[in-house]
């Protein structure tokens, strides 16, 4: 079985309000020393082991360009794996 | 002239849509349940405001995936008229029958409250029975109503005349100041290419009629009902 494990998170530049809550709240609570603050979102998927890799890695790029992220506003990255059922 | 508003599970302004249409001014309105899937006997479709599936992934994300949308989608191109309001706007955005994306307001909290808007172009079947430059205020209620495009897509939109309405203040000044949610150019509606899809954040079913305290927003519904 192939195990997928994706980050979703906002593009460079797109202002994420709760990022920036958070950061700030942890700037109050004394930790100073964070420069930056990605917020975002995990999501993993357990896949059919007759795919072969290329088609597992085709199918979860397709799952979060089409579903998972908003390709305007948002990035993501895949983790891989194989996993025994 | 038929409407149909699109039921989604969450929607939450399909019955203020049906009362400014069916009851404020007595056209022929018809409920579209989202699983259904013919819509030839529409004249205008409504995507109404609301939570539908709960906003859950992104606000819009799954209604986008109704079965009801791939035949929107398909009367859109076709050159039927499609208002999406608030939810239904987000819906437009996450289907690609709009360009841009709608992002969590800049300070973080839910808005609900009167705004002044600018009709930025009144060239539509949408806005015909306003003025270019006319002051309307109505309601907003969202959390994720920021307004989001590049620069280059701002540009094309400006060009082509295709921003509906702005934030602005009484006197119809497009400011900071009166920029409720941070959106891009105070952008509270836009236009697609051919100006038969209109999406919008603030309400206009909830002032349309002077017992609501505004009834600027008839106009809307008066537009789409009556030919340019």
């Amino acid at each position: 079985m192939w195990n997928a494990k994706i980050i979703v998170t906002y593009k460079p530049g797109i202002l994420d309000p709760e990022a920036k809550t958070i950061h700030h709240a942890l700037g109050s609570l004394g930790y100073d020393h964070i420069h930056d603050l990605t917020a975002g979102r995990y999501f993993e998927l357990n896949l059919d082991g007759q795919l072969t890799k290329a088609e597992a890695e085709t199918r979860v790029n397709e799952i979060c360009e089409k579903v998972l992220s908003n390709p305007v506003i948002q990035k993501f990255s895949v983790e891989l794996g194989e996993v025994k059922s | 002239m038929k409407f149909g508003i699109v039921v989604f599970p969450g929607s939450n302004c399909d019955h203020d849509s049906y009362h400014v249409l069916r009851k404020v001014l007595g056209a022929e309105v018809f409920y579209i349940w989202h699983k259904e899937i013919s819509l030839r006997l529409f004249d205008a479709i409504v995507l109404p405001g609301g939570f539908s599936y709960g906003d859950y992934l992104r606000a819009g994300a799954v209604a986008r995936f109704s079965p009801v949308m791939k035949e929107i989608v398909e009367y859109a191109k076709a050159g039927g008229p499609v208002l999406g309001i608030c939810n239904g706007f987000q819906i437009l955005v996450e289907s690609g029958l709009l360009p841009g994306a709608l992002i969590p307001n800049g300070k973080m909290r839910f808005l609900c409250r009167d705004v002044f808007l600018k009709v930025t172009s009144s060239a539509s079947r949408f806005c015909h029975q306003y003025e270019t430059g006319e002051v309307l205020r109505m309601p907003v209620a969202h959390y994720r109503g920021n307004y989001f495009a590049e620069e280059d897509l701002l540009k094309r939109l400006q060009d082509e005349d295709r921003i509906a309405f702005q934030y602005c203040d009484a006197a119809g000044n497009v400011t900071e100041d009166d920029n409720p949610n941070g959106s891009k150019l105070n952008i509270a509606g836009i236009y697609n290419e051919y100006k038969n899809v209109l999406g919008m954040m603030p309400h206009p079913e909830r002032a349309s009629e002077s017992v609501l305290g505004s009834e600027d927003g008839l106009g809307l519904f008066k537009s789409l009902l009556e030919k340019i």
